[in-house]
């Protein structure tokens, strides 16, 4: 099967969910006897697209345009299915990432392809690709298989390994782009990003707090074990609805859905739709006073008892371990 | 203006799921429907937009007599007009895009807007493909938007930040949480949705692109290790992440 995959960047940076997919088309095309070609679209992307070889990219496309440097969904569709009916694409894939889930389904219905969004896995069976997907918040998983000659796929960020660079690079080959005005129907104008801050979508680790921590002024105790962890600041609903703390912030079913490789749930109970959001996690602390909070039946590790007393306990061994 | 909301009806998200016999789908005795939360804040945008610029709202959506209990609950909340796009079969996102796509593209509406995903298929895809079918911008995961005649400034949710977005009407947009308040339905409102006319049409089927072909429920977790139950655990909770779990 011939594989291509649309690899993320911002701000010229690769998305870390761009290197797992190469990594998976990789191993897709390795089962299938057939190619992985990854597709960098930006403006002055040659230098980190040609980095994609060292994930397993047998060759790399730049999309490189001064109209391409903001994103733009119909302009980014338009471009992905080109391409891939260029090179005769059995399979296009890319992260399920705010960009790679707005700009898929146009892609998909361009190409008269069946779409398969935020898989966990997809594997090969008797030459055909299986993708499975959670539904209903993560509560069920579903196998899909999809008939269309073309199928396009994203994955969730975080679940599919990227594996380690093998230092390898390509030259990146630019493809052709004419955009007409219609073609750049939306263009992003601007970004606000929230300074400095780790989103919880992209963050290999996160330290959410709950409504038991009583107040936003209780919050600089995650913020600091977060910080010592390198990893980022989340909320269950509660605390965003009080407005404790940004909506960007909240994890779980009307919040973003994370998979990282630890998330400690500090004062939170662990209802059904914050486990939605969550429960794919690696490994799970769960802190909380209540031995009965359902947060502890998803939990690997758990410690009942008194987030005022527990959390700063944990920064400080924490920084022991890690020297800071 | 003329404004479309995309809704539909959704096992509510408090809903324990069990699978259902076929296998492939959930067992549904039992389950309570609702409108889908993300769809409200749809309809929402499209009656504020319908009292600043005046014009109609028209609620539809795709699925069997079930569904007129969501249409009733938009009607409530103020919408002029409700098609149920009648099929009980059960549709790929692409299939249920179609259909919206065809009804819509006979209205000419200024924007259609729908909820940022469907609660029990998690797709985020309908909207933007009704876009690419009726060759509409779209912007998906709205939380802010600015309309000035055709202009319109939307701010969507992206990693770590917002993107502000320019396009231009007609548009199709995909409604997040924080877009705005949704209403709740007077009295008044849910007595008069009670004897309004539901439309239906019979939409055209098109062949499913993807298939379902098997629905189970995640491995269920051992429960894990209580460490301890005060503040003297902590060691040990530092020393299992670090050697046990190798994440710290
Ligand atoms: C449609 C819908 C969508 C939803 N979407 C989401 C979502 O996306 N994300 C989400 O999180 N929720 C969501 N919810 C809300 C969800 O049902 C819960 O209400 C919410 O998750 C509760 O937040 P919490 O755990 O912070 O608060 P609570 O349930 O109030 O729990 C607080 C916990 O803190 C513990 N505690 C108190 N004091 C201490 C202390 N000193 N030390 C240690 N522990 C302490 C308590 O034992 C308790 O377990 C949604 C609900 C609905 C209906
Ligand atoms: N059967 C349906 N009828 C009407 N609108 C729908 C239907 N299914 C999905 N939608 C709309 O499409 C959005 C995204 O759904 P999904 O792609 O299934 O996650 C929903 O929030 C609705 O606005």
């Amino acid at each position: 099967m011939k594989i291509l995959i649309f690899a993320e960047q911002r701000d010229l940076q690769l998305k870390k969910h761009a290197l797992e997919a190469v990594r998976t088309g990789r191993a897709l095309a390795d089962q299938t006897g057939g190619e992985a070609v990854a597709l960098v679209i930006g403006q002055g992307v040659k230098n980190s697209a040609a980095t994609l070889a060292g994930f397993g990219a047998h060759r790399v496309l730049i999309a490189d345009d001064a109209k391409l440097a903001a994103y733009s969904t119909t302009a980014y569709a338009k471009i992905i299915a080109d391409v891939a009916n260029a090179e005769h694409a059995d399979v296009v894939l890319m992260g399920a990432s705010a960009m790679g889930k707005d700009c898929a389904p146009r892609a998909a219905v361009r190409l008269e392809a069946g779409l398969a969004s935020d898989c966990i896995a997809c594997t090969v069976e008797n030459g055909e690709i299986v993708a499975t997907r959670p539904v209903y918040a993560g509560k069920a998983l579903t196998d899909i298989r999809i008939s269309t000659a073309v199928k396009v796929l994203t994955l969730r960020p975080n679940v599919f390994s990227a594996g380690t660079s093998s230092g390898a690079t390509a030259t990146p080959a630019p493809v052709s782009v004419a955009l007409t005005d219609a073609d750049l129907a939306t263009v992003v104008t601007g970004t606000s990003k929230s300074a400095g801050k780790m989103d919880v979508a992209e963050a290999d680790i996160i330290v959410t707090g709950g409504r038991g921590l009583k107040g936003p002024e209780n919050f600089g105790m995650i913020e600091e074990l977060a910080g010592v962890l390198g990893g980022a600041v989340g909320a269950s609903r509660a605390v965003v609805d009080a407005g404790w703390r940004p909506h960007e912030e909240q994890v779980g079913q009307t919040g973003k859905t994370v998979s990282p490789s630890l998330y400690i749930a500090v004062a939170v109970s662990g209802a059904i739709q914050h486990l939605a959001g969550m429960s794919s996690s690696k490994y799970i602390v769960a802190i909380n006073k209540d031995k009965d909070a359902p947060i502890f039946q998803v939990a690997d590790y758990g410690i009942v008892g008194d987030a005022f007393e527990i959390v700063p306990a944990l920064t400080q061994e924490t920084k022991k371990l890690l020297g800071k | 203006m003329k404004l479309i909301a995309c809704i539909n009806h959704v096992p509510d998200t408090a809903t324990r799921v069990s699978i259902g016999a076929d296998g492939k789908s959930i067992d549904r005795t039992g389950v309570t429907f609702v409108l889908n939360p993300y769809d409200e804040f749809a309809v929402e945008q499209c009656l504020r937009l319908k009292e600043k610029n005046g014009g109609e709202v028209i609620a539809v959506s795709l699925g069997g007599d079930a569904h007129k209990e969501t249409l009733r609950k938009a009607l409530a909340m103020g919408v002029d007009k409700a098609v149920l796009l009648k099929d009980d079969s059960p549709r790929d996102s692409f299939a249920v895009a179609h259909a919206l796509a065809e009804y819509a593209k006979a209205q000419s509406p200024d924007a259609i807007f729908f909820g940022k995903q469907s609660v029990d298929a998690d797709d985020a895809a309908v909207g933007p493909m009704v876009a690419e079918l009726l060759g509409m911008p779209s912007v998906t995961v709205v939380v802010k938007m600015d309309v000035n005649g055709t202009d319109v400034v939307a701010e969507r949710e992206i990693e770590g930040g917002r993107e502000v977005v320019a396009t231009k009407l007609p548009a199709v947009f995909t409604a997040q949480k924080g877009l705005n308040e949704p209403r709740y339905p007077s009295l008044k409102g849910i007595m008069a949705a009670k004897s309004k006319l539901i439309e239906e049409i019979a939409p055209a089927a098109v062949p499913a692109r993807v298939q379902v072909t098997a629905m189970r429920k995640p491995a269920s977790k051992n429960p894990g290790k209580i460490v301890g139950t005060d503040v003297s655990a902590v060691p040990e909770l530092v020393r299992l992440l670090h050697e046990e779990a190798r994440v710290i």
